[in-house]
């Protein structure tokens, strides 16, 4: 099913994630969420408003503020027979889970030789420009994205998100979920109302075009497809290609890509130093490496925690005014 | 709240058999650890081992007290945990060893041993990493109804980790029916308890409330009496306890760890193993009451010696995974 086919029903972004957890706690028994001020307060961004109230104090519980305690009794629920949804209300707060994720849930399959596994999910932030500071918006992904025996999901759009988690909850394997916090309310699109689900692992052109390709994640697709509609009025043709997923990653659909336009420049919110970005830039690289006519460029997050002042934080995101100048130095316009 | 010595469960049900059973699982235990000591002397092991002698009656004492089906999860010193519940030698060895036939294929190793035939979510090697895990597992008891208890071994270097606490506070505030056992050995590794845990250890559950009982780690009846009580009352949704266990470990942190006089004095090792031994303390017990003579202990020992015997061949003898195996099960 394609978004074309939503008989125009358009939901924002938290209300298509929070409608495809809605779905799944209804169609499993096994399903439960749990995290910080979840239930009556519907997190602090107002995403889940309403949920407690049909499932229950029990399937939408409420956590004391124990960030690797009550990921850590997920890992052990997941294990034996439940399907949970943690919820770590800003992804800043990764390194006090990492333990129970990179150590407990990412290795016990393996550990075990296949005996026991771990379906969990969870979701937490990312996303800076919302005047939070150095420890309320970061985009952690990659170190998720490097530990083996993760998956790791960072929808761009409503139809995307719903999708992705719906295959999220329903997977066998510890699923990390990232959402741009600034996209809950500003973003909007198209949801259909019938049952789908996307796959893992299955990339998405959200652009079509010939000069040069914009590889993209999360909320950096708005900035690629702005940049693209500028290069557009300069005669550039650009590609945005949305990986959906960075594990597992669909290297085929970013390679095809710049096989047809021999140009690419990686997009994404992470700190650009060993970054999500090194990552697509080398699987280019390595696979369409006889197609390149320029070198592969990419665009992080600057380097430096993220700073307080507007003026400042501003400065450290990827803008579609950057990549613009870098798409088109690279096709010498 | 602590279990008051009238309350402890008369124990006149447990028969001869059960004792001997008990008996057995320790020197089975001890029989394990000691092959292991010598594979890795003599350079047939890869890697490290941390040894459970000393600690026997812990495991059993608690294992026994629970179904096959309940969950247990272990630690870095978690052979003893693995055999009380069920595992059987040779698997184990194999796992060890490295070689395909171990519980986990010879991807797991000493350290993270799991066979969820008998209930094992694993031995872990992050210290106190499992708690929040067993915790877990009896919140999913709990709300799937099966009736089944969680009990999480750690060492007393455990009480270190802040993850204990966050587990203990959710496990008492959903009254989940997990035990946390507290084998204090002494060390903290190469550290005396005393440099490293301040204040009283049984108190830090007793502030959340935890059903609390302190018991001698080294008496295997003591131990199982206390463990039975408190597991039915946790199968009975009673809510979750702590127990803390008096032990020693007979031998060094890890296999490696030989010379261990700048910790610790060899008086105080030799002062656990002919005082304090759990094996000489139940087989005493159970000649002095009339409930067994001297023969039938070597008898069991001698069985499970060849049991054992038979098991490190098998073992040695086993193939190693093929290289393929390397990049399966790192995903479901």
């Amino acid at each position: 099913m394609s978004t074309s086919e939503s008989n125009g029903r358009e939901l924002f972004f938290g209300e298509a994630i929070k409608e495809a957890l809605a779905e799944e706690l209804r169609r499993d028994p096994t399903v439960f969420m749990l995290g910080e001020d979840i239930a009556e307060a519907g997190t602090t961004f107002k995403v889940l408003n309403g949920l407690v109230e049909e499932f229950g104090k029990e399937r939408v519980l409420d956590t004391p503020i124990s960030e690797p305690g009550f990921t850590g009794l997920a890992v052990g629920a997941a294990m034996t027979g439940m399907r949970p949804i943690v919820d770590i209300m800003f992804g800043d707060f990764s390194g006090l889970i990492m333990d129970q994720v990179a150590n407990q849930a990412a290795k016990i399959h393996y550990m075990s030789g296949g005996k026991l596994k771990v379906p969990m999910v969870l979701r937490t932030t990312m996303g800076a420009g919302r005047r939070s500071a150095a420890q309320h918006s970061q985009s952690l992904h990659a170190w998720y994205s490097h530990i083996p025996g993760l998956k790791v999901v960072v929808p761009s759009t409503p139809y995307d998100a719903k999708g992705l988690m719906k295959s999220a909850i329903r997977d066998d394997n510890p699923v990390v979920l990232l959402e741009d916090k600034m996209m809950y309310k500003t973003v909007k699109g198209p949801v259909p109302e019938e049952e789908y689900t996307i796959p893992l692992g299955v990339a998405d052109v959200k652009r079509e075009g010939t000069d040069i390709t914009l590889v993209a994640t999360s909320s950096m697709i708005y900035v690629a497809l702005e940049a693209a509609k500028l290069l557009d009025e300069v005669g550039i043709s650009a590609e945005v290609v949305d990986p959906r997923t960075l594990v597992p990653l669909d290297k085929e659909t970013l390679i095809n890509s710049v096989k047809k336009t021999s140009r690419a420049i990686m997009i994404d919110e992470g700190y650009e130093q060993y970054g999500v970005t090194a990552e697509l830039a080398s699987v280019i690289a390595d696979g369409a490496f006889y197609y390149l006519d320029a070198p592969v460029k990419r665009m992080g997050a600057m380097n430096v925690p993220i700073p307080f002042s507007p003026v400042l934080e501003d400065l450290t995101i990827p803008n579609a005014k950057g990549v613009f100048e870098m798409a088109k130095s690279l096709c010498n316009k | 709240m602590t279990l008051k010595s009238e309350e402890k469960q008369s124990m006149s049900d447990i028969d001869r058999e059960q004792w001997l059973h008990m008996y057995e699982q320790m020197f089975k235990i001890r029989a394990f650890e000691e092959q292991v000591n010598e594979l890795y002397q003599g350079a047939k092991m890869p890697g490290l081992a941390h040894l459970y002698i000393g600690e026997e009656a812990i495991a059993v004492g608690v294992c026994e007290a629970l179904n096959r089906d309940d969950y247990i999860t272990s630690t870095h010193r978690g052979h003893g945990h693995c055999l009380a519940k069920g595992a059987s030698v040779d698997k184990m060895f194999c796992e060890l060893l490295g070689r395909e036939p171990g519980y986990c294929h010879g991807k797991g190793g000493s350290m993270h041993i799991a066979d969820q035939d008998t209930g094992n979510l694993g031995a872990n090697a992050i210290v106190g990493g499992s708690s929040a895990i067993a915790t877990g597992a009896a919140f999913a008891s709990k709300r799937l109804g099966n009736g089944r208890v969680a009990v999480c071994f750690f060492g007393e270097g455990a009480l270190g980790q802040g993850l204990v606490y966050e587990s203990m506070n959710m496990a008492q505030l959903w009254k989940l029916p997990v035990i946390y056992v507290c084998e204090n050995n002494l060390y903290n590794e190469y550290t005396h308890h005393s440099e490293t845990t301040a204040g009283v250890m049984k108190a830090r559950a007793e502030a959340f409330g935890l059903m609390t009982v302190e018991v001698d780690g080294q008496n295997v009846r003591e131990v199982h009496e206390t463990a039975r009580r408190l597991v039915e009352r946790a199968r009975n949704g009673e809510g979750p306890a702590f127990i803390l266990c008096n032990t020693y470990r007979y031998l060094g942190h890890h296999v490696g760890d030989i010379s261990r006089e700048y910790y610790r004095p060899k008086e105080e090792e030799m002062k656990w193993r002919t005082e304090r031994d759990p094996l000489k303390i139940l087989s005493g017990w159970l000649v002095e009451s009339g409930m067994a003579d001297a023969g039938i202990f070597e008898q069991i020992e001698s069985q499970v010696s060849n049991e054992v015997q038979s098991a490190v061949e098998y073992a040695l003898s086993a193939p190693f995974p093929a290289p393929e195996e390397v990049t399966k099960h790192v995903y479901v």
